[in-house]
């Protein structure tokens, strides 16, 4: 979608704003990235995978992107005050 | 046996008031209490003449009035109205729509009687000069 | 444990939730159009309630998924949190799309997006309601489970004969109770406040009774984390395998679900009341997920360590504490599996039900031979189709059951599900996303999707030989072997999950692009996909309507048979009120016909109300000009013009009000005149007649007799002018607000009683026959009950006096709301010309002209005074039928109620 007005320079808060959303749009696919990583994790032929490691790295990966959302999010549902960034 | 005047006018007590005051002077009153129906009253009793009232349930008496004046019989029906106001603006519409003469309520009982023989006397000639014809 | 305490405990449970939706509801009906209570509307009410997404399948079903297959049940809970997570790119839009056309159900929303086509909208119920009911049978046959475990494991308890008997009774109940809290009325945004909150309790206890069951079983059972850790990697689930293509498949699929199943989308977006709540959830909603899941593998490890070989690991989370002798935390697990169960069921019957009636019973209806839109009222007959919807979707699910009664695992039903619903998802994310998507489109790739999901997955899971038989799955049907359900084109050794998922999506997916590019849309497919792929876009949309040929009172008298009276009457208002128009009905513009429709959508559709509007207005829809807008994308222009229209539409309201203002003072001084001489004429009759008898009697020369009547004559004039001049002095003092108001309370009833006695006197020779309904009267009102007589008495007598049916009825309708009494009395004669209703209660006005002397006039006038110093009105309704006088004041009046 496109950015409305085009301006070049934007005031601090609202160019702030602009990139919060930038930051909520990559989050999922950062997200669905890290989740695929232990796909990559292959076992030692004829063992077993680490499922114990598995476990702690997705739980910590999971904590990790929630605490990033919560992050965002007080940010995200503030309209910024110069009325800037509208999007679609 | 006095002249007929049909009486049309929607208050009973106005109503039996004039028929008594009339009645004592020597007419023969009728009494019609409805406007739709009047004009009708009017061809069927057809009386020498004619006390509108103005305000009436159904039809209003200028209307009344302007029906009678239309259909040839009545056309020179000599007709009083009794008009609710004494402004000029009602004596207008009333001469407009063709009374001869008119009486302002509240009237006293012997302007009304004078009115009305008024009215008679002008319309004696204008009447004969019709049978005449 | 005994049966009969396990059986209370449920009964228990299950009053308290209803005493927990029975409160809401009560408290959001109090507040009296001011909506549910503030902390009702919270986000964390709101997040709490996503949490059907858990159900039995989760609660149970998780722990046995994870001994089978490992880590892999984490996949069901990261697709969702993916989806929160990016809540900017999807969930917003989803949710802003459905508060501007007023969305009911999912299927609403791809049949709004495509044309309000009432197709697509059976076909996506259809596909919902497939998917659903074996996942409804799941929920059913956790329950019956649950009741076994407690069964099997007490030696001198009881025996459970007939699992499918439990399962009855729980889809009875639940059918009930969804009934009732489900379809209470027919809200205009479909939300449903007490059940909403009545399932976030549900998610609380779940949560807690599994924390509370993996808090035992890690520091109860083995010895802390780290001992966890160690039993983890030495079990035999660590010997599963991350399959890649299951791994990615069933987090896609998860994702899919979380949007396109009905009861999520229900919960998610139609029940959604703050698009802020969202930002909330978007965090909150995967923490609810991540405690969810946290302690599933350390029940799984230490389930198969402790519990005897063979014990069913669905039932871990049960079976587990009960084997420990932990009675009270087994009945908390119990408790909180049928929280996850009785919530799926509740929602998931509600969000069908809607769409069945709303898709597929009330096209049927109006399709009937002379319903058309003139017929009855239709929230009796939508809100009926509703629960026989619920019942039916109960049934179904209940049936699947006995049927399939499950040996298959738990996790297996819930994800042919999955699969069966994120068939919508091509037609959804095109639709909003995409222009280009059309009906045909979208049509074309949801049949492809739905019969490859039925024909690869579905029907197979009935088993080899049950629904297909054998040799189809070994050599294709009709020896076809490129259709063999297992590996369609040859493509065999896939997962069979996996091969369903991506064959049906994918040939969804391709035949819906395809058939999108090479079919042209119609206008109201273009105007809506505008609408919809630009939702954030400054100014209004494109509107689906032109120029109305349908009267105001035509479209009211029908949004009363959708909406009620109540609402459809203050919509009109606004209405009216925001085109700068005093009264009740607006002018029929564009716009106007665009919030109707909309308005309306929001109770039976968007297909539905559409098909309504254009049998009343004849079909005006789309006109050129409004394809020119959508066609029209250069935003600067779009701009300019929009604020050039609201500039004019600014002048116009002005001026409309000028115009309004100066038509209302030059019709009062009209009526002023004509006031003016009403009174002389109400003043000279009375004073003729006192005036001619007088003269009469002082003449003399009377017999006795006529002496006496004339006198009377002469006294009740006098009385009737005193009368008259108590009626302009009451009207001055009522004005002034200086009235002197006596406070009493008395019944209702009572007073309405008195009235229609003392009406009765006008016109007594007419025969009028009143209806009444003692119930609704019988309550007591403190007020001036005097002055509130007086006001009745007025207004029956008017009803009396020109009511103009041959067979003149009257109904009194009265009505008590928040302290509120409405009080309307409704004729079935031809009622008051719409140029007239403004003017009615005007001081000087009268219906009538010259010819229809008789009261002053100053009757409804009186009124309106009245009730306003008794902090109420008095109103006229339009589109009732006959004259309907609407009379509204405080059941108790309290001294700051009384308006100056």
């Amino acid at each position: 979608m496109t950015t409305l007005g085009g301006a070049p320079f934007v005031a601090p808060a609202a160019y702030r704003h602009r990139r919060l959303i930038d930051a909520a749009r990559i989050l999922p696919f950062a997200g669905f990235l890290l989740l695929m990583l232990p796909l990559a994790w292959e076992p030692p032929a004829g063992a077993l995978r680490d499922t114990a490691g598995d476990t702690v790295y997705l739980f910590a990966l999971w904590a990790l992107l929630i605490a990033a959302a919560a992050a965002l999010a007080p940010g995200l549902s503030r309209p910024p005050s110069e009325g800037q960034g509208r999007d679609g | 046996m006095g002249q007929h005047v049909l009486l049309i006018e929607d208050e009973p007590s106005i109503a039996e008031a004039v028929r008594f005051i009339l009645a004592r002077d020597g007419w023969r009153v009728t009494c019609h209490h409805d406007g739709a129906s009047a004009v009708e009253a009017v061809k069927r009793h057809a009386p020498d003449a004619l006390i509108l009232d103005v305000m009436l349930p159904g039809r209003s008496g200028y209307d009344i009035l302007h029906d009678l004046r239309a259909a040839p019989a009545t056309a020179g029906l000599p007709v009083l109205m009794l008009t609710a106001r004494g402004q000029g603006a009602d004596r207008e519409r009333a001469a407009a729509a063709g009374a001869n003469r008119f009486v302002a309520k509240p009237f006293s009982n012997a302007a009304i009687l004078a009115e009305l023989r008024a009215l008679m006397a002008e319309a004696a000639p204008a009447g004969r000069a019709a049978g005449d014809a | 444990m005994p049966f009969d305490l396990l059986v209370l405990a449920c009964i228990a449970y299950v009053a308290i939730l209803f005493a927990v939706a029975f409160a809401v509801e009560r408290r959001t009906a109090a507040a009296d159009g001011a909506g549910p209570p503030r902390w009702l509307r919270s986000p964390v009410v709101y997040t709490l309630s996503l949490s059907v997404y858990c159900t039995a399948w989760t609660f149970y079903g998780a722990v046995g998924y994870a001994v089978r297959s490992g880590l892999e049940f984490l996949t069901i809970y990261l697709g969702p949190t993916l989806v929160f997570l990016g809540w900017w790119i999807l969930l917003r839009k989803l949710v802003r799309i459905a508060k501007t056309h007023r969305i009911t159900s999912i299927a609403d929303l791809v049949s709004s997006r495509f044309g309000k086509s009432p197709l697509i909208g059976v076909v996506v119920t259809l596909i919902c309601v497939t998917a659903s009911t074996p996942y409804i049978a799941l929920q059913l046959q956790s329950v019956s489970l649950s009741f076994a475990v407690f069964a099997s494991d007490t030696p001198a308890g009881w025996h459970l004969d007939r699992p499918a008997q439990t399962a009855m009774w729980v889809a009875a109940g639940l059918a009930i109770f969804t009934i009732l809290f489900g379809t209470r009325n027919l809200d205009a945004n479909e939300q449903h406040h007490g059940v909403v909150t009545a399932i976030a309790v549900e998610a609380v206890v779940k949560l807690l009774a599994l924390l509370a069951v993996g808090a035992f079983v890690v520091w109860g059972l083995a010895g802390g984390v780290a001992d966890v850790l160690d039993r983890i990697a030495a079990s035999p689930v660590a010997g599963w395998e991350l399959k890649p293509d299951r791994w990615t498949g069933l987090i896609f699929c998860a994702a899919a679900a979380i949007i396109t199943l009905p009861r999520m989308f229900q919960v998610l977006v139609v029940e959604n009341a703050d698009e802020r709540h969202l930002a909330v959830a978007s965090w909150a909603f995967p923490a609810y997920l991540l405690l969810m899941s946290l302690f599933v593998v350390p029940i799984a490890v230490v389930g198969l360590e402790r519990l005897p070989a063979g014990t069913n690991p669905d039932l871990f989370v049960l079976a587990l504490p009960l084997a420990e002798g932990q009675g009270t935390l087994a009945m908390l697990a119990f408790l909180g599996g049928f929280s996850a169960a009785t919530s799926m069921v509740i929602m998931e019957a509600i969000a069908l039900a809607t769409m069945l009636s709303n898709h597929v019973a009330m096209p049927l209806w109006l399709s009937l031979p002379r319903r058309g839109a003139e017929a009855g009222d239709l929230r009796r007959i939508v809100l009926v189709a509703r629960r026989v919807a619920i019942a039916a979707v109960m049934a179904l699910g209940y049936s699947y059951y006995a049927m399939a009664s499950g040996t298959a695992g738990l996790a297996a039903i819930g994800l042919i599900a999955f699969v069966g619903v994120a068939q919508i998802l091509p037609a959804m994310l095109g639709g909003i996303f995409w222009r280009g998507a059309t009906r045909a489109g979208a049509l074309a790739g949801l049949t492809i999707g739905f019969s490859v999901w039925l024909w690869t997955l579905y029907l197979p899971s009935f088993g080899e030989g049950t629904v297909i038989p054998a040799a189809v799955f070994a050599e294709g049907p009709f020896g076809a072997g490129w259709l063999r359900p297992r590996a369609l084109f040859g493509v065999g050794g896939m997962d069979p999950l996996i091969h369903a998922l991506f064959w049906s999506l994918a040939a969804n997916a391709g035949a819906f692009v395809a058939v999108s590019l090479i079919t042209f849309p119609g206008p109201l497919e273009r105007v809506q996909g505008a609408a919809f792929v630009n939702v954030f876009a400054e100014g209004e949309a494109a509107r689906g309507w032109s120029a109305g040929g349908a009267g105001a009172e035509e479209l009211l008298v029908m949004a009363q048979r959708i909406l009620g009276e109540d609402a459809a009457l203050a919509f009109f208002r606004d209405a009216a009120a925001a085109q700068g128009k005093a009264g009740w009905l607006p002018d029929i513009t564009p716009a106007f016909l665009d919030a109707l429709e909309r308005r309306l959508s929001g109770s039976v559709g968007a297909a539905t109300a559409h098909a309504m509007l254009v049998q009343i207005t004849g079909g005006a829809t789309v006109s050129v000009e409004d394809l020119m807008a959508v066609a029209n994308e250069t935003a600067q222009i779009m701009e300019y013009s929009a604020r050039l229209e609201a500039r004019e539409a600014e002048l116009t309201r002005t001026a409309r009000q000028l115009r309004e203002a100066n038509d209302k003072l030059t019709q009062l001084s009209v009526q002023k005149d004509a006031f003016l001489s009403q009174i002389s004429h109400e003043l000279r009759t009375p004073m003729t007649s006192i005036r001619a008898f007088s003269e009469i009697l002082r003449d003399g020369e009377l017999p006795p007799a006529m002496t006496v009547r004339y006198a009377g004559i002469i006294h009740d004039e006098a009385v009737r002018l005193t009368r008259l001049l108590d009626d302009l002095l009451d009207l001055s003092v009522l004005e002034n607000g200086t009235v002197q108001l006596a406070i009493r309370t008395a019944r209702l009833s009572d007073l309405i009683d008195r009235a229609l006695t003392a009406a009765a006197a006008t016109r007594p020779e007419r025969r009028f026959s009143v209806q009444r309904d003692p119930e609704a009267e019988d309550f007591e009102v403190t007020s001036d009950t005097d002055r509130l007589a007086q006001v009745f008495i007025n207004v029956i007598s008017n009803a009396r006096k020109y009511c103009d049916a041959d067979d003149p009825a009257l109904r009194i309708a009265v009505r008590r709301q928040g302290g509120q009494v409405t009080v309307d009395f409704i004729d079935n004669g031809s009622g008051i010309p719409a140029e007239s209703q403004g003017l009615i209660f005007e001081k000087f006005a009268r219906l009538t002209d010259e010819t229809r002397a008789g009261g002053a006039g100053l009757g409804l006038a009186i009124c309106r005074e009245i009730m306003q110093n008794l902090g109420g009105g008095i109103a006229y309704l339009p589109g009732r039928g006959g004259a309907a006088f609407r009379v509204s004041f405080p059941q108790v009046l309290k001294a700051g109620d009384r308006a100056a």
